[in-house]
């Protein structure tokens, strides 16, 4: 309710709002965090470990949304064809010697191959 | 020495490495700083982000973000500013895609929150190498604003070889450097996007997400690393799929404590 009020209130502007809102300070946040702890902390420290695997899992947690809940464009494959493709650049990863653009640039054409042989818009 | 420069750190580097972060400001002359071939200070890291194998991944990702910044209707400008303000391609993607979607702002924000969680331990690994006693807080200021995954991984890899006075300007230099391209990517894909056709546009969109899981299996060094991320690959959609609330802030705290704990374990039978 208040936040439909501010919204229209804020008219066109509202979008630019929520950038700096939810955007940039929940970023920047820890950036800021960062410079003031860095004085003395260690960096080998328990809690960098665990904040450093909660980011991975985080990281690795969109990436299997965005692949099994494919947005926009994305979405007229089928999930099959986006898990198949991810697999095929998993393959070419670990061929090409943990290659990190072998891999992207695979699973990028693949799900478009399959885009193109199963259907899409 | 943090972990940006395990694995793709050259044999030369070892050499001049400096024997931890916090050595002492007078311990520049103990060992002989190998140049880098495009110099040091703000130039040098300009060079040295135009040359990093990383400026393809950038490119790519941001093009990629142009793309679903413009399937999910938000204006260029937002688009753009995205790039400059928060500067993290997950947080970017999670961003465009909730906000897109109409998601609830607070719950935009602990997504957007807890996915930029790992830029808090990159920015503490890398001050300490940059700093010196007449460091001013400014320059760290931007320094910290520049830190995103592949500038931190290339700055990692390089700054051991810049004299300590000029790694401020190297380490601001290569993020603008980044930051530019991706600026400029971003553009190009949102201009892209409402061009190419769907086929192409879907590759582009598949893009981001396929260079932030082989990133980060790359990077992977420790038996955390590797609990996190394949916790994360299976957590998130499987809550999702559950109609789990914030099923995203969940995976992390889920998926970092099963690391940690596998993590502790694997040391606890060594």
């Amino acid at each position: 309710m208040t936040h439909d009020l501010a919204m229209s209130a804020l008219g066109e502007w509202a979008p630019y709002a929520m950038l700096i809102l939810v955007g940039f300070l929940p970023t920047e946040l820890w950036r800021m965090v960062g410079v003031v702890l860095a004085h003395g902390l260690d960096e080998e420290s328990q809690v960098i470990m665990f904040a450093r695997a909660t980011a991975t899992a985080l990281l690795t947690g969109v990436v299997g949304k965005l692949v099994i809940f494919a947005p926009g464009a994305l979405a007229s494959v089928s999930v099959t064809v986006r898990v198949g493709a991810t697999v095929l650049g998993l393959v070419a990863y670990l061929l090409a010697r943990r290659s990190v653009l072998a891999g992207v640039v695979v699973a990028t054409l693949a799900v478009m191959a399959g885009m193109a042989l199963f259907g899409g818009r | 020495m943090a972990e940006g420069g395990r694995g793709d750190a050259d044999p030369e580097s070892v050499l001049d490495h400096p024997p931890s972060a916090s050595s002492t400001p007078s311990g520049q002359s103990a060992f002989v700083t190998v140049p880098l071939p495009y110099g040091s200070g703000f130039l040098g890291g300009l060079r040295g982000g135009a040359t990093s194998i990383y400026m393809v991944t950038v490119v790519g990702a941001y093009v990629s973000i142009g793309a679903l910044g413009h399937d999910f209707g938000f204006p260029l400008a937002w688009t753009v500013l995205t790039s400059l303000l928060v500067w993290a391609a997950p947080a970017q993607v999670i961003l465009i895609s909730a906000l897109g979607t109409g998601a609830a702002p607070l719950e935009v924000a602990v997504a957007v929150g807890l996915s930029s969680m790992r830029l808090l331990p990159m920015v503490v690994a890398l001050l300490p190498l940059v700093r010196t006693p007449r460091t001013r807080a400014r320059g760290v200021l931007v320094t910290a604003h520049f830190t995103a995954i592949s500038m931190w991984i290339e700055v990692m890899r390089l700054l051991p070889r810049v004299p300590r006075e000029a790694r401020i300007g190297f380490a601001n230099g290569l993020g603008t450097c980044l930051m530019g391209a991706a600026i400029a990517a971003t553009v190009a894909g949102y201009h892209l996007a409402q061009t190419l056709p769907g086929l192409l546009v879907a590759g582009l969109l598949f893009f981001s997400p396929m260079s932030f899981l082989f990133s980060a299996l790359r990077n992977a060094r420790i038996a955390a690393d590797w609990v996190a991320l394949v916790a994360g690959l299976v957590l998130a959609p499987l809550l999702a799929w559950r109609g789990v609330d914030l099923d995203l802030m969940w995976t992390g705290i889920v998926g970092g404590t099963m690391a940690y704990a596998a993590q502790r374990l694997r040391e606890a039978f060594r």
